[in-house]
């Protein structure tokens, strides 16, 4: 039986799909900007957020009515939750995306360092984990959204690397502390995106799966 | 009175109860059914169920028309064998096979709840409590008006009709009819009370005090409820099984049925993906 219900899903997904590439592309956008000095990527970004509030405030709606009218349950519950907090997590990598884009402008305002130091690398790494966890829940695959899993301590890695070396530069050269303090900024707020993307996945898990991996709970419960 | 913790069910599938098996907070059981089939003739309405019915809790009993939920709601107090039917298998009340029963004696300790309330038409609201009453010969005439209030009152429908007890019980709306054929079953101190779609032919405001009370006598009584509306079985019940073609496909915590069916015809049911 081909239900309304069914298409009022597929038109969920759809949209979160849609939220999912502006975002990404807000977070590309970010990075390229910082790897190439380039102002005009920057102001995009920052364009561009308001494309992705206004779809959060569409989906959230989406996803009340659904709650409302549908009641749903099992897997379309457990998909419904997913995609609402999926919407959440993701309109916070674009606001992560756009903290980004501002140290970058600012970047380009003082006098820049030589070195990105470990950014290019957590930057190539995050963003695949974006994609990972997006692809995860566009073709519904548990096994790639533990992939994603896996991949955080690396950026978490980074992220306290580029901590040790911006005091080691900052030691040598104190008239580089605004520029240190940018890349300390972009780090951290790389490492924000590299755990909500965590979160993104355990929702695919949770919806596919029926599991709770969050927080070790399967653990607990064992 | 005897009662028995459910470790693990003694005869189903383990797969059917997945989450019951690691259920830490080990319930008791009020009736225990073991391998029951039940016939109209030579044809099985149910096949092989076994199930365990958990004390002072309410466990509904879900599935398409035709899964033999109400069949199995009347096995429980041999009501099955009145309409002709036979069974094989064992159903245990407190430990002690109901065959052994006299079925008078059964159906007041398993009382039942029709689909439409049947008052008796040409009784009072107070004589239809009291029925029960006198035809088991429990009470005095002194305990009787005590033990009609006190089920009224369980019943939450004393406020509505102490000043008209002597009215028939047909004046009432349909609502309140239900609810004086729950007290008439609870006048008559049972352990079990069985309903088979006791909401079904009422409003939603109706439908909502029925759905209260219930969530009130499962403190007291163990109660087992059919019903086709899911989100009723999803609101009241705290265990669920659900029937398919006279099998009891899954059996499991009513927020387990809900949210993570193990069973994927269950999940195609209650989703709406059936057929």
């Amino acid at each position: 039986m081909d239900r309304h219900f069914q298409h009022e899903l597929e038109s969920l997904k759809t949209i979160l799909i849609k939220m999912g590439s502006i975002v990404e592309e807000n977070l590309t956008g970010a990075l390229q900007a910082l790897l190439e000095q380039n102002a005009s990527l920057a102001q995009k970004v920052l364009d561009n957020e308001v494309r992705i509030n206004t779809l959060e405030l569409e989906i959230d709606n989406v996803i009340i009515d659904l709650l409302a009218l549908q009641q749903p349950v099992a897997s379309d519950l457990r998909f419904i939750i997913a995609a609402q907090k999926i919407n959440n997590d993701l309109e916070r990598i674009g606001d992560h995306a756009v903290n980004i884009a501002e140290s970058d402008l600012n970047l380009l305002k003082i006098k820049p360092l030589d070195t990105l130091l470990e950014l290019p690398k957590m930057a190539v790494t995050t963003k695949l984990m974006l994609r990972q966890a997006l692809d995860s829940f566009i073709l519904l695959d548990p096994k790639l959204a533990q992939l994603v899993l896996e991949s955080d301590d690396q950026i978490d890695n980074l992220n306290r690397s580029m901590t040790t070396e911006v005091i080691e530069l900052l030691r040598s050269d104190k008239r580089s502390i605004e520029c240190g303090l940018e890349l300390i900024r972009i780090s951290r707020n790389l490492e924000r995106v590299a755990d909500i993307t965590t979160n993104i996945a355990e929702d695919v898990i949770f919806h596919t799966q029926a599991r709770v991996v969050k927080h070790h709970a399967e653990d607990k419960h064992d | 009175m005897q009662t028995k913790l459910i470790e693990k069910p003694s005869t189903a599938d383990s797969t059917t109860y997945p989450s019951l098996i690691q259920d830490t907070n080990r319930m008791k059981s009020k009736i225990e059914v073991n391998s029951l089939y039940a016939y109209f003739g030579k044809t099985p309405a149910l096949k092989n169920i076994s199930i365990m019915i958990p004390q002072k809790n309410v466990t509904a009993i879900i599935g398409p028309s035709g899964c033999g939920k109400s069949t199995f709601l009347r096995c429980l107090n041999r009501m099955h064998e009145v309409a002709g039917g036979t069974t094989t298998g064992t159903i245990l009340l407190d430990d002690e096979n109901i065959q052994e029963y006299d079925p008078v004696n059964l159906r007041r300790r398993i009382g039942m709840v029709f689909q439409k309330p049947n008052p008796f038409p040409t009784m009072s609201i107070f004589d239809n409590v009291a029925a029960g009453l006198r035809l088991n010969g429990i009470g005095g005439k002194k305990d009787i008006p005590e033990i009609v209030e006190h089920s009224l009152k369980q019943a939450a429908l004393w406020n509505e009709v102490k000043d008209s007890l002597s009215k028939s019980g047909m004046s009432l709306s349909g609502g309140q009819q239900q609810r004086l054929c729950i007290a008439r079953a609870l006048a008559v101190n049972p352990e079990v009370i069985l309903m088979d779609e006791p909401a079904s032919a009422l409003d939603p405001i109706a439908t909502l005090k029925i759905e209260e009370l219930i969530f009130e006598l499962k403190k007291k009584y163990t109660i087992v409820i059919v019903t086709h509306n899911m989100q009723q079985a999803a609101r009241v019940s705290d265990y669920t099984a659900f029937f398919y073609m006279g099998e009891l496909i899954e059996f499991d915590g009513t927020k387990k049925i809900f949210t993570m069916p193990a069973v994927k015809q269950t999940e195609d049911y209650i989703t709406g993906r059936f057929g």
